[in-house]
């Protein structure tokens, strides 16, 4: 019983009111009390809901009266009623404490589930707003037509939220308990199109069936006639079907007529046929037929007997609900609500793409624009994230208030990344200049030595970096609709590291020469721009781009060694799909993958492993069309 | 006399800029031709489009007695129709030896399995000697291409254009970084080749097309601005203002 | 040219074949089950494998060092490989083994009821009771051993036309081939896909047949079947290599755009190239996994082609002898150091346990090679033997590296 657990503390604080105040005592309530008694003492089902009603019309002490009567709370002492309150009594009339040693009364579940309709509809109307709230809460978990009969007469309500959920919960019990079935079609087309679960919920039982078996047409309301063999009641279902409602004998499967013909072994052969020869299954059959012949088994269902019974019966879906116009409603409304459904459920997945978008756009941002400047795959890449994503952790091992350490972690795993990106250029990358696959290579030697180091520094258990309690929760639109905070902040950082990017390229010195050097490194060399050093510092800018990555991916899964080598790939195809050189290439080949991999999860959720391969398909396929990406890098030089 | 290769009205447009531009060109059986014209006239575009590297936007090109389409065709295909193409700097494989570059070059079968079934016959020894007389390379048979100076990768490859036999030689700057003497040479090979084929030789060095005294095709931002020898075409006001009046 | 035999004009086929069957002599000769048996049954079993890791080498060399492929998905083909005949070692065996206890029965089994039984053996962890399709020849031997070279090489042909085909090249294409081990891996992965998801095969060491020879002689076997396959591999590989077929595969690593005006179909020559490395690589995978006893699909992942990658860099590109050197040592190290037998180093205040750092240490090494020894091991021998290489690429850094460097990288 739910409701009393909310409904009880606010008596209680009601009562500690009336012990402070016993003047206000209820001479309405006494009265009523002294005439009636003996119905109080003997309380029946059937006849009781006049004198409860009347009672909680009393005001708050009645209320108080109704509450500790169905807690079992609520004895008779001297004709009068009181309440007990652990030792403590007090009259339930006026207040009054009182000594002595009442007789408890114990009504029945019946008698109670009165007195609670009669709390609840008190509670409605009642003038604390927070009381009527947690009213309504008990009654949308679990309300009948008393219920729905008291809610109508509660739904005004000065406090218009309360009285819009007063509505919908008026319209959902009508649909549930309304005995009128035009009332009940009208509350279900009122409702139509809506997406909520209580809604949901309400259908469902209406459109619950049950699966009958007949030779003829059944009475009732008719959901649906089925042919055996279908996609909805498979042969092997409705022959199962006929042998449980007795239209058939138990079929004889190929385990139990070995099983009986163990049983039946004589002298090392069976129905006359020697046992040696039973590794054939019509030699089973031959032994089986003379054992039935024999009376030694019993007789099984044959192939045409089932083919018989199933050519004689028919298979029907029947309502529970009998009124099929409340059905076709239900179902039409039911319709409506899974086409909506399926939009917002289209609307939360483009939400959850683009957060995923975002993390990819993020890991990948770096590498493109190493690979575009250089033309070098950094393998190591994926260690960088790793690297910052450890940095962040440090920090906050450091830094106990996790905001301040989030602020700190940012730019330290920028500059952490960045130095590691010079290193690795100018100890390695630029020795190998012009050989992308030797690069590639001794990247990935530098990837594992990275991941081993930080398996032994950091251990191999993973690590948790703890987002800030305000980036905690999610943000929920309605049922269906939601997004968890972190995801909502990564893209905004992703966008502003497009704002970043764009601003470097396209405003500064740095992002003039970058686009020198990526065009025609040549050409830049004898205009003086030095591109060993912007070389450098791109190489820098990515690796730092991908610290700060593995911050905010560190965010939300573990930190582990590994962590970079989940996103490496992906990264890769991001790069690959977007085309080289551009970061509206990177955004676009971002959302593509992010995007992609979202919708095949969403149609084979229960396996994200096929949802990765199917990917990898997509792209190796897609390469096909577009070998330079969706946005390839442009002119002559690009043909070469 | 028939032509052995001809360009209908083919355009190439490259992000906007058009390298070609309704170019029509056609050449004989057996004719030698120069192609001039400033730097981004479109030479290398149109060579890129014979050799199949680039796929013109509109426009035809047809080959030889058929008046096959070259267009359908990729580049390994249309070399073994016939067409060669030397390269402005020397394109040859230098980790291997010039009887090895040479023997790949020689007209044979071209395919992976015909490849690795062939064996090298006295004829075969034979006719890489030959070339590799016949470009001066004969003491230098056995060492790697890499060795060789740039001089000596020139004639490598021309040694190799010869070995497959084309029937059109498409020569982008032969004399680029050539020696005198060298120019001199060059200029009887191509002059002789040119009996038995078509030869397509872009240039930009007058002296050298005045040494080829050939029919010369001036393009200028992407088509032909004139035809005919080069005393025509330098008499032409419209070469003079684009290309030789600087 | 003049015509001499084979193995003369390439002596270090000789050579190599000549150490390889004093190698397997050798060990013949210590092991338990033919000799002294100075060399316990795990070793000789990681000496097979070290030599079916070398076939792969040689494969990988072929693609890369010949063809300048950077193939970083050739253990798909390997784990393929072992995955076909893992399939029949274990149905074999399987089958072996239910029908004795079905025999105990009162009554002899059908054929349905031994499938039937046989399946739920192998396939009742990933709560499966139907035997896959791709089981279907699972039963003959003849079959998975015609599916082992067969399925390898038909992905290799569909994935190498289509990558060759669209003319992705470099750096693209080495994600790609990546991409494609890594989706084979994930699918493997996967309960349904009817390889029993990351259980993978296991019991592959148990011949079915062959139960009363014993794993010391079994071993003895298969590294003798390692070697001839290493020995008829590398063989094949030095003659395709050799002659105008590798002269062409050379030529297309050097410079694609030119072989192609010189008529040569160069998708064909990738084509055939990657295919018959694939299938030799597949073999090695066949001969590999029985010795290790199980495949699951994490061999399959990338990391375990970077790897075989790695091998051949150290050991020596473009020689065929070096990628079989660089997979011997380097995985006879590998295996040394993380199996926790090399001894520890005592530095003040820290002990370098090689378990730890031996990742570490092949990194930086892998770098160290890469930057000052791109040749690797086999660099040694050319300079021992005096053949100091040419420059190839004689031209100075400057603007013409551009489009060298464009070249390589883009697709």
């Amino acid at each position: 019983m739910p409701r009393f657990f909310l409904i009880a503390p606010l008596l209680a604080v009601l009562m500690l009111a009336g012990l402070a105040a016993p003047a206000a005592a209820n001479p309405a309530l006494e009265t009523l009390i002294s005439e009636n008694i003996d119905q109080i003492d003997q309380p029946s089902r059937r006849t009781v809901e006049p004198l409860v009603a009347s009672i909680a019309a009393t005001g708050p002490e009645g209320l108080a009266l109704l509450q500790a009567w169905a807690d079992r709370r609520l004895g008779l002492l001297d004709g009068r009623a009181v309440i007990a309150d652990g030792d403590a009594l007090t009259d339930a009339a006026t207040g009054a404490p009182v000594t002595g040693d009442p007789k408890m009364l114990r009504p029945n579940s019946g008698v109670r589930s009165v007195i609670e309709a009669a709390l609840a509809a008190g509670a409605l109307t009642d003038p604390d707003p927070a009381r009527r709230a947690a009213a309504l809460d008990s009654l949308s978990r679990s309300a009948d037509a008393e219920g729905l009969a008291a809610l109508r007469a509660a739904l005004d309500d000065p406090d218009p939220a309360l009285a819009a959920r007063k509505a919908r919960l008026e319209r959902l019990l009508t649909i549930r308990h309304d005995p009128d079935s035009a009332a009940r079609v009208a509350a279900i087309e009122d409702m139509a199109g809506d997406v909520g679960l209580d809604f949901r919920a309400a259908l469902n039982p209406l459109l619950a069936t049950r699966r009958v078996v007949s030779t003829t047409e059944p009475q009732g309301n008719i959901a649906d006639e089925l042919s055996p063999g279908s996609k909805d009641l498979p042969r092997e279902a409705a022959i199962a079907l006929l042998i449980q409602e007795g239209a058939l004998d138990p079929a004889l499967t190929p385990a139990e007529q070995r099983a009986r013909l163990v049983a039946n072994i004589t002298n090392g052969s069976v129905g006359g046929i020697p046992v040696a020869q039973l590794s054939d299954p019509t030699a089973r059959d031959r032994a089986y037929e003379a054992l039935e012949a024999a009376g030694a088994v019993p007789p099984a269902a044959t192939a045409a007997e089932i083919d018989a019974a199933l050519e004689t019966h028919r298979f029907f879906d029947l309502y529970a609900e009998p009124d099929p116009a409340v059905t076709d409603a239900a179902k039409a409304a039911q319709i409506r609500a899974q086409v909506r459904l399926a939009a917002m459920q289209g609307i939360d997945l483009a939400l959850d793409a683009l957060s995923l978008a975002s993390i990819y756009f993020l890991a990948a941002i770096g590498l493109a624009i190493t690979f575009g400047v250089m033309r070098v795959i950094n393998m190591a890449h994926g260690e960088f994230i790793m690297m910052g994503a450890y940095t962040g952790f440090t920090v906050q091992t450091l830094i106990a208030d996790r905001t301040l350490s989030l602020i700190v972690a940012l730019p330290l795993a920028f500059v952490v990344t960045f130095g590691a990106g010079v290193v690795l250029y100018r100890l390695v990358i630029r020795h190998l200049a012009h050989r992308p696959l030797e690069t590639l290579l001794a990247t990935f030697g530098v990837s594992i030595a990275l991941q081993q180091l930080a398996k032994n520094i950091f251990g191999t258990q993973a690590r948790p970096l703890t987002a800030p309690t305000w980036l905690e929760g999610s943000i929920v639109i309605n049922d269906v609709i939601g997004i968890s905070s972190i995801r909502v902040a990564i893209f905004v950082l992703a966008l502003m590291f497009l704002a970043l990017f764009l601003f470097i390229m396209k405003r500064t010195r740095l992002g003039l020469e970058v686009r020198a050097v990526t065009q025609n490194p040549g050409m830049a060399a004898s205009m003086g721009i030095n591109p060993d050093r912007i070389a450098m510092m791109t190489f820098g800018l990515g690796s730092g781009i991908a610290g700060i990555a593995g911050v905010a991916i560190g965010l939300f899964a573990q930190v582990t060694s590994e962590l970079g080598q989940q996103y490496i790939v992906q990264s890769f195809m991001t790069v690959v799909v977007g085309g080289v050189g551009n970061i509206w290439g990177t955004l676009a080949g971002a959302t593509l993958i992010g995007g992609l991999s979202k919708v095949i999860e969403s149609l084979n959720p229960s396996n994200t492993l096929a949802a990765q391969t199917f990917m990898i398909l997509f792209i190796i396929i897609f390469i096909q069309f577009r070998p330079r990406g969706i946005i390839p890098q442009k002119g002559r030089a690009a043909e070469v | 006399m028939s032509a052995l290769l001809e360009v209908r009205g083919i355009s190439k447009t490259f992000d906007g800029f058009k390298a070609i531009n309704n170019l029509s060109f056609s050449i004989g059986a057996a004719e030698l031709r120069a192609v001039i014209g400033p730097n981004g006239a479109g030479k290398t575009t149109f060579m890129d489009i014979v050799t199949g590297k680039t796929r013109p936007d509109e426009g035809e090109v047809l080959w030889a007695e058929g008046s096959k389409s070259l267009l359908r065709m990729n580049e390994a295909q249309i070399a073994r129709e016939g067409i060669g193409r030397k390269f402005q700097r020397p394109t040859v494989f230098e980790d291997q030896t010039v009887a090895e570059n040479l023997t790949m070059a020689l007209k044979a079968e071209r395919g992976p399995l015909a490849v690795l079934r062939w064996r090298p016959s006295p004829d075969s020894e034979a006719r890489v000697a030959e070339l590799a007389a016949e470009v001066g390379l004969s003491d230098h048979i056995e060492r790697k291409a890499g060795e060789l100076s740039h001089g000596q990768k020139q004639w490598l490859e021309i040694g190799m254009l010869l070995a497959s036999d084309p029937r059109l030689l498409l020569v982008d700057e032969p004399a680029a970084g050539m020696t005198l003497a060298e120019r001199e040479q060059t200029t009887t090979l191509l002059c002789r080749l040119a009996e038995t084929r078509a030869v397509v030789v872009v240039e930009h060095d007058m002296d050298f097309v005045r040494r080829l005294n050939c029919r010369v095709t001036v393009l200028h931002q992407g088509s032909v601005l004139a035809e005919g020898s080069l005393d025509h075409v330098t008499r032409n006001p419209d070469v003079i203002e684009v290309y030789l009046g600087r | 040219m003049t015509r001499t035999p084979f193995v003369l004009r390439h002596p270090s086929v000789l050579v190599v074949l000549t150490v390889l069957a004093v190698f397997t002599a050798a060990v013949t000769a210590g092991s338990a089950a033919y000799g002294s048996g100075a060399i316990p049954v795990s070793m000789i079993k990681l000496l097979g494998k070290t030599l079916c890791l070398a076939l792969a080498a040689v494969a990988m060399d072929l693609v890369w060092g010949y063809l300048g492929i950077l193939s970083l998905g050739q253990m798909a083909f390997f784990g393929l490989g072992g995955y076909m005949i893992g399939q029949w070692l274990m149905y074999a065996r399987t089958e072996t083994i239910v029908a004795a206890q079905l025999a105990q029965q009162p009554i002899p089994a059908t054929a349905q009821e031994l499938q039937d039984a046989v399946t739920n053996q192998i396939f009742g962890v990933v709560g499966s009771s139907e035997l896959p399709l791709v089981w279907s020849f699972a039963h003959s031997l003849t079959a998975q051993l015609i599916l082992v070279l067969a399925v390898p090489g038909l992905l290799a042909l569909v994935f190498g036309w289509l990558a060759f085909r669209s003319r992705v090249n470099g750096v693209y294409l080495s994600i790609l081939t990546q991409a494609m081990t890594l989706a084979l891996a994930l699918w493997l992965f996967q309960n349904d896909s009817g390889f029993r998801g990351n259980n993978g095969l296991s019991g592959l060491q148990n011949i079915p047949g062959l139960d009363h020879v014993g794993q010391a002689t079994l071993s003895v076997w298969f590294l003798w079947a390692s070697a001839l396959a290493l020995a008829l591999g590398y063989a094949l590989a030095a003659w395709l290599v050799s002659g105008k077929f590798g002269s062409v595969v050379r030529a297309i690593r050097d410079d694609e755009t030119r072989v192609r005006f010189l008529g040569y179909p160069v998708e064909g020559f990738k084509l055939a190239v990657f295919t018959i490395a694939a299938m030799m690589t597949a073999v090695a995978g066949a001969l590999y996994y029985p010795q290790a006893g199980i495949i699951n699909p994490a061999e399959l992942m990338p990391i375990a082609s970077i790897y075989l990658a790695v091998w051949v860099a150290i050991g020596g590109r473009g020689r065929l002898y070096g990628a079989v050197i660089g997979a011997v040592i380097v995985s006879l190290l590998s295996s040394w150091f993380t199996g926790g037998r090399a001894p520890s180093i005592h530095l003040p205040g820290y002990v370098v346990n090689w378990v730890d750092w031996w990742q570490v240490a092949l990194g930086l090494t892998f770098v160290l090679v890469t930057l000052f020894a791109p040749k690797g091991i086999a660099g040694l021998f050319d300079r021992l033997s005096g053949i100091l290489p040419p420059r190839r690429h004689g031209r100075d850094l400057g603007p013409d590296q551009g489009a060298l460097q464009e070249k390589e990288a883009t697709a």
